[in-house]
């Protein structure tokens, strides 16, 4: 193991800041991405669904 | 092959290889992401000029490669779509658009956060930097310009055509770093040397690679099914699906 305790860990030799919030801001732009994806989907079969129905009216 | 490659340029066809294929890239760049890390933080040792901060590489490179990666598929199929118009060529470069402008933003956030501990500033105005700003803005101009249009068969070709352009820009953020005096370190990976770092750094960091690889992958072929519907709506195949039937 390289890291003595989980504070060195997180203290990254004192670069933190620059090391968690690259990987912080890659985490939650990605996860944006996969939830909007998940959600466009349903939507598109939803709103696609809608249409039809109206058009088969 | 060549029957199979026509076979699935047809959009019902590829609906469903899509479909099949999605679950392999997510799982793969999953448990890719997850060994990257591992190698990243716990096995890739600290750096002797950069100390701990050099970590950030190992989401910077890969973010940044693919952000050039991508945009020149896109090119390719802007090509593609433009000079054979076939649809899908179309879809599949909108489709891959907004995860290449997230891999953009998170090349510059990322080199942000490195440069200001490395070189004492967030930002200057260097051609590599300032070419993969270009970059993003490129990414973000060509999907307004999409939005902007409401007839689809001409926002296509008119975001081909932009994306076309704008690719000169790739060579240049590729090069810069050899044709400017920048700020910006040389390339990590050379065809000609050898790499310049040791080789579990260059581990964990192609291991990354292939995550963000395998993730561009997975979004853009969701992202190109929910395409794929909105233009075939008006199909019996698309019927059957929205009927539950397929």
């Amino acid at each position: 193991m390289m890291w003595a305790s989980w504070g060195e860990f997180w203290a990254m030799g004192g670069y933190g800041l620059y090391v968690w919030g690259s990987y912080g801001a890659a985490f939650i732009v990605i996860l944006i991405e996969i939830i909007s994806l998940g959600r466009g989907h349903k939507q598109t079969l939803k709103r696609l669904k809608r249409m039809k129905a109206w058009e088969s009216q | 092959m060549s029957i199979a490659i026509f076979k699935y340029a047809a959009p019902m066809n590829f609906y469903g290889l899509a479909g099949r294929l999605i679950p392999w890239f997510a799982w793969s760049s999953g448990i890719l992401t997850a060994i990257g890390l591992y190698l990243a933080f716990f096995v890739a040792p600290t750096d002797f000029q950069q100390g701990e901060a050099y970590r950030v590489i190992f989401l910077h490179v890969p973010a940044a490669w693919m952000s050039m990666f991508i945009y020149m598929v896109m090119a390719f199929w802007s090509a593609v779509g433009l000079a054979w118009n076939t649809r899908l060529s179309f879809m599949m470069s909108r489709a891959l658009a907004p995860t290449g402008a997230v891999f953009a933003f998170l090349s510059l956030w990322t080199g942000a956060l490195w440069g200001k501990p490395m070189w004492g500033a967030w930002w200057v105005w260097d051609a590599r930097l300032t070419s993969s700003l270009i970059l993003f803005f490129l990414y973000v101009g060509i999907m307004s310009l999409w939005s902007a249009i409401d007839d689809p068969r001409r926002g296509d070709k008119a975001g081909a055509l932009l994306t076309l352009i704008g690719a000169i820009n790739v060579p240049i953020i590729y090069f810069s770093v050899k044709w400017w005096n920048t700020l910006h370190q040389g390339s990590t990976i050379n065809m000609t040397k050898a790499p310049s770092m040791a080789a579990i750094m260059l581990a964990g960091m192609l291991v990354m690679v292939f995550a963000a690889w395998f993730y561009a992958i997975a979004a853009s072929l969701v992202r190109v099914r929910g395409i794929i519907l909105e233009r075939e709506r008006q199909t019996e195949w698309v019927a059957e699906i929205l009927e539950g039937k397929a």
